[in-house]
């Protein structure tokens, strides 16, 4: 570890505290529907759109519609995204002829995209036509990244409103994020990107006689405009099967800042939205402290690791720290702080081999996603997750002091938190079970690369990162089979959407609430005090049920390599 | 539940159609045209021309082996600089695959230069295979061999080397490194001396 290394991640930090309120601010708005300076440009697109599909953008919704018209959209674009992969063969733009996708590859493509994974089980540059990548893919990238922002508004609502039966409306939130937020943000980020050196092209690739006189082939596109949403809606899915370490995705050490930034700009925001939204922006730093509190612990170890390196790499005179799968240009701390934002924020990109950290480093990448992502977390997705755990640290609290408990107005009852516990129970369950199924049934085994502990870190990550919506891997395990194709889509669908549903359904009954003002006996949710109960209960309550198959795995593999065993 | 079914279908169908216009259509086409316009060397992917053929991309590592070359680091898939399958070894740290991959590449330094320290990127694969850079370190390290290659004086090459060190933004941001490519056209565009 170096000092300018720690620089560099407290340079990070600054940026994303400076970013958190102008983007909450312009994330409000778009809350409450307001007019903001694009709507001149813009504003008759949204009118348009509404006009076509019938739809009054003032009309209130139960949670019940919103959560039907959310799933019917999703699915209609899962089947999009399905139909043109299986064929693409016979579409345009596919200058490598490249053939449609066979129907479990497609299946859970469809599902990954949809669902803000980007669980990639091919590889872009050898699978994809640039069609594919564009109509299918960078589509996907802003709606499901729309859809999540949209239910945090939906969410937001219902700790807002009081005495009311709707929390807005779905389509307006989603076509105002889509076009006044993510759309402009990646017609800027995109040029920039394409100035530093990414990509942006019908050309599907290039022939090259090198130096030596060898032939290379470059794998080229439309880059930049998928790479630019890939990071700031949280989706993660790599133009190429290198994903954000591939020069033409990530050229540079400013390029890889300003996507990590972009990872976390609009989560950050979100928790300030939230703040604004019920009154008290105090409540929205609580949630960033805690969250950020758990994310440099995580950097903390995963630095500490990577820069000490592999002492079995050590033993035969190599010096310095562990550099396998990953970019001189990034380095350590370049690819160490990648690794823990992009799995604390349900992204998925990777600017660096995970499979390849060390087994200590691995953990923490694992740990954070299996925590539900919620330390900044998915773009909305993040945010209504930590309120999941806001509303178990509440009733908590109110079990020890022995009063209903509160949290920013709402009194929190029994069917709240019952719906919550559902929520935050699914993901436990499902990576377990299916870890344990994968880990006995021979088509699983057939999956990892590595032997030993580490093959089961494998297994354990893929069903983590698919159910937490993350979609980065330990990319060792070959999932491009009908077994792993076939459960990690369902995993993918279980985790979003049985997280969604409890979540829409908290929302509408607490919008339904009246106000319950704050008296002295409430329990404060702004303080030091709310900030070390929330980390407390994420940590124990997220991660608890994991212990045991992160014994198995890399903690496992950590003792073996200290004490210099192979696999 | 049936009535908001029914009601959803509409919107849902024609926000489909619409946004795949949009988003899937019209911002990657117009990003491309404006990025042709407006960056059209790096929109195209950097690369680099002599005599009107594409020599390589300055971005993009390629595989260098003749002694007279600066070596880049290991890259996992296929055949080694593969652009269209770019990755990582994926191998664990205690993977037996790993360690035995090292110590052969280690075996094989120490060979032509005995006992100098081995820079840890010489011998790790890159996380995307294409890795266009290595460590300062990693350059002095081969200014030797290449030295002794080409017939040429040591610490011209050394100096070559150090004129090819890029440092981190503002000190801090990013790692120094060595583009090969650029290093090794720099190296070639040296009047050619008879050897000595």
């Amino acid at each position: 570890m170096t000092t300018q290394g720690w620089l560099f991640i407290a340079t990070f930090l600054g940026l994303v505290l400076a970013i958190t309120k102008p983007m909450g601010i312009w994330l409000h708005a778009l809350y409450q529907g307001r007019r903001t300076p694009l709507h001149r440009v813009l504003g008759g697109v949204e009118r348009g759109f509404y006009a076509l599909c019938g739809i009054d953008p003032d009309q209130d919704q139960s949670w019940r519609c919103y959560a039907v018209h959310m799933l019917v959209f999703n699915l209609a674009l899962a089947l999009l995204t399905y139909l043109v992969l299986r064929l693409q063969g016979v579409l345009p733009i596919n200058r490598l002829a490249y053939p449609g996708m066979a129907a479990d590859g497609a299946f859970n493509t469809a599902v990954s995209f949809t669902t803000n994974t980007n669980w990639q089980w091919y590889s872009g540059e050898a699978t994809l036509s640039n069609f594919t990548q564009m109509f299918a893919l960078t589509l996907q990238n802003f709606l499901s990244a729309a859809t999540g922002i949209a239910l945090a508004f939906a969410c937001f609502r219902g700790f807002a409103r009081r005495s009311a039966t709707g929390i807005g409306n779905f389509w307006a939130d989603l076509t105002r994020v889509t076009l006044y937020l993510l759309l402009p943000v990646c017609v800027v980020y995109a040029l920039y990107l394409i100035a530093s050196g990414v990509p942006q092209t019908l050309a599907a690739s290039v022939q090259v006689v090198t130096l030596e006189g060898a032939h290379q082939t470059l794998a080229l596109g439309p880059v930049a405009s998928q790479e630019a949403i890939k990071m700031l809606g949280t989706n993660g899915g790599g133009f190429f099967n290198a994903n954000s370490a591939h020069p033409f995705e990530n050229p540079s050490a400013l390029t890889d800042l300003v996507q990590m930034l972009s990872i976390f700009a609009i989560g950050a925001g979100l928790t300030w939205c939230f703040g604004k939204a019920v009154g008290n922006t105090r409540q929205g730093w609580a949630i960033l402290a805690a969250m950020l509190t758990i994310f440099l612990a995580g950097v903390a170890i995963v630095y500490w690791q990577e820069a000490a390196g592999n002492p079995l790499l050590h033993q035969l005179g190599v010096s310095g720290g562990n550099m396998e799968g990953k970019e001189v240009r990034f380095g350590i701390v370049g690819s160490a702080l990648f690794s823990v934002i992009t799995t604390a924020a349900s992204c998925g990109a990777v600017n660096a081999m995970h499979d390849s950290f060390t087994a200590l480093g691995g953990l923490v990448a694992m740990f954070n996603i299996q925590l539900g992502e919620v330390v900044i977390g998915g773009v909305g997705a993040g945010i209504y997750g930590f309120l999941l755990f806001a509303l178990l640290a509440v009733f908590v609290a109110g079990l020890m002091v022995g009063r209903t408990p509160e949290y920013v107005g709402k009194k929190i009852e029994a069917r709240e938190v019952k719906l919550a516990v559902l929520a935050i129970a699914v993901l436990p369950l499902v990576i377990l079970c299916g870890t344990a199924l994968a880990s006995v049934l021979p088509e699983g085994l057939a999956g990892p690369l590595n032997k030993g502990p580490h093959g089961f870190s494998e297994i354990l990550y893929g069903f983590s990162s698919a159910v937490g919506n993350n979609g980065s891997a330990f990319a060792g395990l070959s999932s491009g089979t009908p077994f792993y194709n076939g459960l990690f889509a369902v995993a993918m669908w279980l985790g979003r959407y049985f997280v969604i549903i409890p979540m829409l359904a908290i929302a509408g009954s607490l919008a339904a609430k009246r106000y319950t003002p704050a008296t002295s006996g409430s329990f404060p949710t702004t303080g030091p005090l709310w900030v070390g109960l929330l980390i407390g209960i994420v940590l124990i309550v997220g991660g608890l049920t994991f212990l045991p198959g992160l014994a198995l795995g890399p903690i496992a593999d950590h003792l073996a390599m200290v004490r210099g065993q192979l696999f | 539940m049936k009535n908001d079914i029914l009601s959803s279908l509409r919107p849902a169908l024609v926000m489909t159609v619409l946004f795949a216009l949009l988003l899937g259509l019209a911002y990657p086409l117009a990003m491309t045209g404006l990025g042709q316009t407006l960056f059209p060397v790096q929109a195209d992917g950097s690369l680099v021309r002599a005599n009107g053929t594409v020599i390589g991309s300055r971005l993009v590592g390629q595989a260098f082996t003749a002694s007279g070359y600066f070596h880049p680091r290991p890259s996992a898939p296929g055949e080694g600089y593969d652009g269209l399958a770019s990755g990582g070894s994926n191998l664990g740290p205690a993977s037996k695959a790993l360690h035995q991959r090292v110590a052969g590449q280690v075996a094989a330094l120490e060979q032509a230069q005995p006992g100098q320290p081995i820079p840890v990127d010489l011998v790790t694969a890159s996380g995307s295979g294409l890795d266009p850079d290595i460590s300062p370190e990693a350059a002095r390290y081969q200014v030797a061999r290449v030295a002794k290659a080409r017939a040429m004086n040591p610490a011209l090459v050394r100096g070559l080397v150090e004129a090819a060190i890029e440092r981190p933004l503002l000190g801090f941001i990013g790692e120094a490194h060595v583009n090969v490519f650029e290093l090794n056209r720099r190296l070639d565009a040296l009047p050619a001396k008879p050897a000595a």
